[in-house]
C-alpha cells in the first residue's frame, strides 16, 4: 500500500449529501477487472445517457482536473460496500476526501487503499466547498502528521484520526502483515471457543 | 456485580483477541459469507501465498451474477463467467461450504445464511456486501466489509474495528393489518435519516418488533446500512430458536442445548444505557413508499410527492429538486395516482417466503396491468412456494416466476429496467441508477409491490384486502 504523509493538490467541490457509492461506481463496472473499471468513475453522474458530459457537474471542469481531494457534503459514499468506490478514485487521481460524515464501510476502506478520509465540521466543509467554486482550481494542503488541514483561504483546521489508522498510512503498512504479529493471541482465542462455543 | 451490558457490548467483548492501548480492537469473526464478488478477494490472499485461515468457518453461494431466467454459468459476460467459475474453483480449493448453482439450497446469501442455520445469536458475522446487517436478525452482530477486509479475514480470521457507538430503536404498539418490517424500518430510516446512523449499531426493540416474525426481522435488520447503521440487530427469543431448531448447521443435541443456555444470556441487560434512544409509535406506520432517489425520502402510501420549498435549508431543497426531477414528480402529487411500468418483488429484503405469501394474497385471483417479476431469495424458498402452489397464483396473475438470484435489486446479471421507467421494487435502495440507467425505483414491502402490479398504479394494499 502506498504511505500517506502530505498532499498538497487541487480539491473539487461535490454539493449533494448522501452521495452514495453506486454513484462513484455504477455495479455495472464492478464485475470487470481493475483497469477495465476506470472508466466507470462517477459514470453516470458525469455523463449523460448518451455519453455527453452533464452541465453543472464540478468532476465535468477542466479548471478542477488534476485534482486529488474531494470535499464533500455529509453521508458522502454510503450504501454499497464496494471498495471499487475507493479503487475508482485512485485510478482516477484521488487519495484524500473531505466530509462532514461518511458511509462507515466506504471510511474503512479509504485505509486499506492509502487514502485518507477526514472527518470536519459542516459548516467548515460547506466554507471550503464555497471557496472552491469561486477559485476552480484552488488548492488544500494535508498534513497527516500534524493531523492539520489549510482550506483554499489558508485557515488551518485539525482533524481527528485513530492512531493506528494514521500510523498506517503513515507507513503504507500491511494490515495483515500486522495481524499476523498476534497469531499467539488468536490461537489463544481459537483454543478458550472450543471450549465455550464448541456448537460452532 | 457487573454494570448492565448491551447485546452489542456483549457480543464485542466476547470477541476481543486483542485491545491495544490506542482504542482499536482484533475482533475474532465466527462467520464469514462469501458470493460471488468475492474473487478479487480471494485471488489476493492467494498472491500472498496464503490460505483461508478457517474455511470450516466460511460459506458461499453465487447470487450477484447468477441468471434468474436459468441456471447456466455459460452467461454471455466473460468477466460475469469468470466470477461464476471462480467461486465454484476457490470454494473447492479452499474446502469451504458452497451452495453452488443447480443446488437447491443456492440463493442470495443474505437468505441462505439464516435459511441454513448459519447465522446463530452471538456471534460475529461478515460478508462482503453491506447488506450483511441483515443476519442481525438473529442476534448477530453482522456488518459488511469491503473486499480487503475480506482477504483479511480469509488470512486472519479478525478484523480491526474501532467499537462503534450503540442506538436503541424502539418501536411500541400495534401494526395495523397488511404492514410489515418493510414499513417499520422505511418509517425508521424516514425519521432518523440515511445518515441518522452512523457510526453506530442499532438494536431494534419494543412489543411490535418482538411480535415480527423472523422473515420480518430480516427484513428490518436488513436495511439498517440504509439508515448509516453499522450494523443492526434483534434480541434472540422463542421465536429465534423456533426458527433455527432443526436447521443443517444450526447445533444438534447436547450441543444445541448448550446454545440455548448461553443464547438465552446475549440479550441486552435490564438497564443496559445506550449512547442514543429512538421511539416511534407503530399503530402510527402507515404502508409506505419512498418518492425520492435515498431511502430516507419516503412517506406514507396516503401522502403527496413533498414540495422543495418545504425544505428546512437550500441544501435540502436543491437534493429535493435534484431527486424530483430524475424521478419525474410534481410536488403535490397524490402517491396513490402514481402510475407504475414495472413490479420487482425480491432481494435479501424482501424474497422470503412470507414475502412471497404477502405477495400472492394480494395476486390472487387479480391480473397485473404492467410487467411483475418474482424472484425468489432461494431455491428452498422457491419449491416451498410451489409447493404452497404461489407460483400457481403468481402464473395466473400474469407475473413472472424466476429464478433465484440478487436480480433487479442491483442488476449487475443483465435484470435492469430501462430508460425512464418506474419500478415499484421490495428492494432497499432507490439510488439513481440503481435498477438501471435512468429507472426510476420507488421501495414498497411485497404487499404494496403487488398491489401496484395489479392497479398499474401505487395503491394503499389495504384497500384491495379490506
Amino acid at each position: 500500500m502506498d504511505a500517506f504523509t502530505t498532499l498538497t493538490a487541487v480539491a473539487v467541490p461535490l454539493d449533494q449529501a448522501n452521495i452514495d457509492t453506486d454513484q462513484i461506481i455504477p455495479a455495472r463496472f464492478l464485475g470487470k477487472l481493475r483497469p477495465q473499471q476506470v472508466e466507470g468513475y462517477f459514470h453516470d453522474y458525469r455523463l449523460d445517457p448518451n455519453g455527453r458530459p452533464r452541465e453543472g457537474v464540478t468532476l465535468n471542469n477542466p479548471a478542477y482536473e488534476n485534482a486529488k481531494i474531494i470535499v464533500a457534503n455529509y453521508n458522502f459514499a454510503c450504501g454499497s460496500s464496494r471498495e471499487n468506490a475507493v479503487t475508482v478514485m485512485v485510478d482516477n487521481g484521488f487519495r484524500a476526501f473531505i466530509a462532514p460524515s461518511f458511509g462507515d464501510i466506504f471510511f474503512n476502506n479509504c485505509f486499506q487503499n492509502g487514502c485518507l478520509p477526514i472527518r470536519l465540521p459542516a459548516d467548515r466543509v460547506a466554507r471550503i466547498r464555497v471557496i472552491l467554486h469561486e477559485l476552480p482550481g484552488a488548492e488544500i494542503s494535508i498534513d497527516l502528521p500534524s493531523q492539520t488541514v489549510v482550506g483554499p483561504d489558508g485557515q488551518k483546521d485539525s482533524f481527528e484520526i485513530d492512531p493506528f489508522r494514521k500510523d498506517m498510512l503513515l507507513q503504507g503498512a500491511d494490515e495483515v502483515k500486522i495481524t499476523l504479529g498476534y497469531e499467539a493471541d488468536i490461537a489463544r482465542f481459537e483454543a478458550k471457543q472450543r471450549q465455550e462455543m464448541p456448537w460452532l | 456485580m457487573t454494570a448492565p451490558r448491551t447485546m452489542f457490548e456483549k457480543i464485542w467483548q466476547r470477541h476481543v483477541v486483542v485491545d491495544r492501548p490506542d482504542g482499536y480492537t482484533l475482533l475474532y469473526i465466527d462467520r464469514h459469507l462469501m458470493h460471488d464478488g468475492s474473487s478479487p478477494a480471494y485471488a489476493r490472499l492467494k498472491s500472498r501465498g496464503m490460505r483461508l485461515r478457517r474455511p470450516d468457518r466460511a460459506a458461499a453461494t453465487p447470487d450477484h451474477y447468477v441468471k434468474t431466467d436459468s441456471r447456466t454459468k455459460d452467461v454471455p459476460d466473460p468477466d460475469h463467467r469468470r466470477l461464476l467459475n471462480d467461486i465454484t474453483t476457490n470454494c473447492n480449493e479452499a474446502g469451504v461450504t458452497l451452495f453452488d448453482l443447480g443446488d437447491a439450497r443456492q440463493g442470495i446469501i443474505h437468505v441462505v445464511g439464516p435459511e441454513q442455520g448459519l447465522s446463530q445469536p452471538g456471534i460475529t458475522l461478515v460478508c462482503g456486501d453491506s447488506h450483511t446487517s441483515t443476519h442481525g436478525a438473529l442476534g448477530a452482530l453482522a456488518f459488511g466489509i469491503g473486499s480487503s477486509e475480506v482477504t483479511h479475514v480469509m488470512a486472519t480470521q479478525c478484523l480491526w474495528q474501532r467499537k462503534p457507538k450503540s442506538m436503541r430503536i424502539t418501536v411500541e404498539g400495534t401494526l395495523s393489518p397488511h404492514l410489515t418490517g418493510k414499513d417499520i424500518i422505511l418509517a425508521i430510516i424516514g425519521k432518523i435519516g440515511a445518515a441518522g446512523a452512523v457510526g453506530y449499531v442499532m438494536e431494534y426493540a419494543g412489543s411490535a418488533i418482538r411480535n415480527l416474525s423472523m422473515d420480518g426481522r430480516l427484513t428490518l435488520c436488513n436495511m439498517s446500512i440504509e439508515a448509516g447503521g453499522r450494523a443492526g440487530m434483534v434480541a434472540p427469543d422463542q421465536i429465534t430458536f423456533d426458527y433455527l431448531k432443526g436447521r443443517p448447521f444450526a447445533p444438534q443435541g447436547e450441543l444445541w442445548d448448550k446454545a440455548m443456555a448461553f443464547w438465552k444470556t446475549v440479550p441486552s441487560d435490564e438497564g443496559a444505557t445506550f449512547d442514543r434512544e429512538v421511539t416511534l409509535n407503530a399503530a402510527e406506520i402507515s404502508p409506505m413508499v419512498t418518492w425520492g432517489t435515498s431511502p430516507e425520502d419516503v412517506l406514507s402510501i396516503n401522502g403527496r410527492v413533498p414540495d422543495p420549498a418545504s425544505a428546512p435549508d437550500a441544501g435540502k431543497q436543491e437534493n429535493m429538486k435534484r431527486a424530483l426531477e430524475y424521478m419525474d414528480l410534481k410536488p403535490g402529487t397524490p402517491m396513490e395516482s402514481v402510475a407504475v411500468d414495472r413490479v420487482f418483488i425480491g432481494s435479501c429484503t424482501n424474497s422470503r417466503i412470507e414475502d412471497l405469501r404477502a405477495a400472492a394474497a394480494v395476486a390472487k385471483g387479480r391480473k397485473a396491468q404492467i410487467p411483475a417479476w418474482v424472484v425468489a431469495g432461494s431455491g428452498l424458498i422457491k419449491q416451498q412456494a410451489e409447493a404452497e402452489g404461489l407460483d400457481k397464483i403468481f402464473r395466473e396473475a400474469g407475473f413472472d416466476w424466476r429464478e433465484p438470484g440478487c436480480s433487479m435489486c442491483i442488476g449487475v446479471n443483465g435484470d435492469v429496467g430501462t430508460q425512464g421507467q418506474r419500478i415499484a421494487s421490495t428492494s432497499n435502495r432507490n439510488f439513481v441508477g440503481r435498477q438501471g440507467v435512468g429507472v426510476r425505483t420507488h421501495l414498497v414491502s411485497p404487499a404494496m409491490a403487488a398491489a401496484a402490479a395489479v392497479t398499474g398504479h401505487f395503491t394503499d394494499v389495504r384497500k384491495l384486502l379490506a
